[in-house]
């Protein structure tokens, strides 16, 4: 008899997808109850939630000063509201990350990181080892704490929900912690974790000017745009470009990237995509082990080329 | 202010692991170890904060086997002024881990903790947030930067999937690394003979933590990721684009 909460996640004005793919996974405990707490500013954000098929009740509990955001702020309640539930979920975004463990230390439990995989409803699947080994892993706690790595799970998309939303204020706020702000490096291109296309650069793009003929493929069709470590460290790209084992690990219908080598802290992050397609002058490079198709040339002639006949 | 910085002993980062056949593990035997990535760089950012006259000791600490010994070591040619070995032949969780370390830094003191957001073994993100929820402390995870303003308090650039947040918190906190929140240097030969007469201090895991709270997760079964098919090499352009118009995935 499984009860599952959600932690759900937000930006101020829309419920990030992790939600509805957390909201997936724990469909498959065939709980009696799916319930989702949301902290925000915005009561609008609930109804949203609450829109999404298979939740019972939304628990808003409104924040000010962006405490939303704040794990020492919030998981104290999430814990007080987990006590209920036999399962207490969130999404393996940075967010999530933040937050969850805070709520199993609060429950006295250790955390099941990153479930790619639900067996039953006390075992589970999850990767080590940036993904080189999957461990199969059990738990009986009162509660099981645990974060999905929303990779593996599609999007419940239906929105044909009638949730009832309980309202309350937050209490608890962390007195020592303080938000101060936000910069995005992000564009108006699809967001990378969400989107069915992908066109990433790696080193081999060489420059922060040459990543504009990335940017005018990704445009060109469509795609979201992601990177390896190597560019983001050598400032071709902003950090929430990273894709791989301490990046964003993502799903797209088609990873198209250009001058990636293939590290595999890299390919940990790609490897549910549904085509891989590689493009690097170097026919010896790893990424063309993992990928679909592959085509060795140079990416400043071949970039071009695409563009003139897509 | 002391300084102390938690840190693992891994398998480093460019060895391709191998689940053993039975499924019981991983291939570890003969394999290279190292310090997680990740807490090498949590080392450096305490050197950092001593070497501006921020900090007047870092202390390194451990749980783990006697091997981990070595890892210590090398954080003391890096620069650490002592050590603390909490010896154990098991593995440990993070609910544990983070138990062990509140002990330590019930007995240390030290104004900041600083360590990796995950060790890349078992990759899973817990430990920091554990401790600084146990110690009752603020917590700044995947730190890219870390910045003193003012008496007691650090501002904190974080590393998150929208870009980059930045939050205030107040001392005693938890500093959890991301990747490029610096580069760690090079250790020098002459280092590392003076690492050899640094205190490392070694306890048993029992005594710094007689009554463990909460119960391990059990492992049940290793196995290796599914491989991916085959794919196939193109020699032009038109080739990749009429598979990619063949799969529908451009138009």
């Amino acid at each position: 008899m499984s009860k599952v909460l959600i932690l759900a996640e937000h930006n101020g004005s829309q419920i990030n997808q992790s939600t509805a793919k957390v909201l997936t996974a724990a469909k498959q405990l065939n709980a009696d109850a799916i319930d989702v707490v949301l902290f925000a500013a915005d009561s609008g954000l609930a109804s949203q939630v609450a829109a999404l098929n298979g939740v019972n009740e939304v628990k808003f509990v409104q924040c000010a000063d962006n405490h939303d955001q704040l794990a020492a702020s919030i998981a104290p309640t999430v814990a007080e509201l987990g006590k209920d539930y036999t399962h207490v979920w969130g999404p393996s975004t940075t967010f999530g990350k933040d937050v969850m463990p805070r709520v199993a230390a609060l429950l006295g439990v250790n955390q099941v990181s990153d479930i790619m995989e639900v067996i039953d409803a006390n075992t589970f699947k999850r990767p080590i080892y940036a993904g080189n080994a999957i461990i199969t892993v059990k738990t009986d706690t009162a509660q099981i704490v645990a974060t999905v790595r929303t990779a593996s799970y599609a999007a419940e998309k239906a929105m044909d929900g009638s949730a009832t939303i309980n309202e309350s204020n937050l209490e608890n706020a962390a007195s020592h912690t303080t938000y101060v702000s936000l910069s995005s490096g992000n564009s108006d291109r699809p967001d990378l974790q969400t989107a069915s296309k992908v066109i990433s650069g790696g080193r081999g793009v060489g420059s922060e000017e040459n990543f504009k003929i990335v940017y005018d493929l990704a445009d060109k069709i469509g795609a979201a745009t992601g990177a390896s470590r190597a560019a983001v460290d050598a400032g071709y790209v902003p950090n929430d470009m990273q894709v791989g084992q301490t990046g964003k690990i993502i799903a797209p219908d088609l990873y198209m990237c250009f001058g990636i080598s293939g590290a595999i802290q890299h390919l940990t992050g790609i490897k549910d995509a549904g085509t891989i397609v590689a493009i690097n002058k170097d026919a010896d490079a790893p990424i063309f082990e993992v990928a679909d198709v592959g085509l060795v040339g140079d990416l400043f002639k071949i970039i071009p080329e695409m563009m003139e006949k897509l | 202010m002391k300084i102390l910085v938690a840190i693992k002993r891994v398998v480093d980062y460019n060895v391709r692991v191998q689940v053993k056949p039975d499924g019981s593990g991983v291939a570890t035997d003969g394999v290279k170890m190292s310090i997680n990535p990740f807490d090498e760089i949590a080392i450096e950012e305490a050197l950092r904060i001593k070497e501006q006259g921020k900090a007047d000791e870092v202390v390194v600490v451990t749980i783990g086997s006697n091997d981990s010994q070595q890892q210590l070591r090398t954080a003391m040619a890096m620069g650490a002024d002592r050590a603390i070995l909490v010896e154990s032949d098991q593995a440990v969780q993070p609910l544990q881990a983070a138990q062990v370390l509140l002990k330590v830094i019930e007995q240390e003191q030290p104004g900041l903790v600083i360590t990796g957001k995950q060790a890349i073994d078992d990759d899973n993100n817990q430990t920091p947030q554990m401790l600084a929820t146990l110690w009752n402390r603020p917590q700044a995870t995947f730190a890219s930067k870390v910045e003193f303003t003012g008496d007691n308090q650090l501002q904190v650039t974080r590393e998150v999937d929208a870009g980059l947040e930045t939050i205030q918190v107040e001392l005693p906190a938890v500093v959890s690394t991301d990747l490029r929140l610096n580069e760690p240097r090079f250790v020098k030969l002459p280092d590392i003979m003076k690492a050899k007469r640094k205190p490392l201090d070694v306890k048993a895991i029992g005594d710094v933590l007689p009554n463990a709270e909460g119960v391990a997760i059990e492992v049940l079964q290793h196995e290796s990721p599914q491989p991916r098919q085959k794919g196939i090499m193109v020699e032009s352009v038109d080739e990749l684009i009429d598979i990619l118009k063949d799969k529908g995935l451009v138009s």
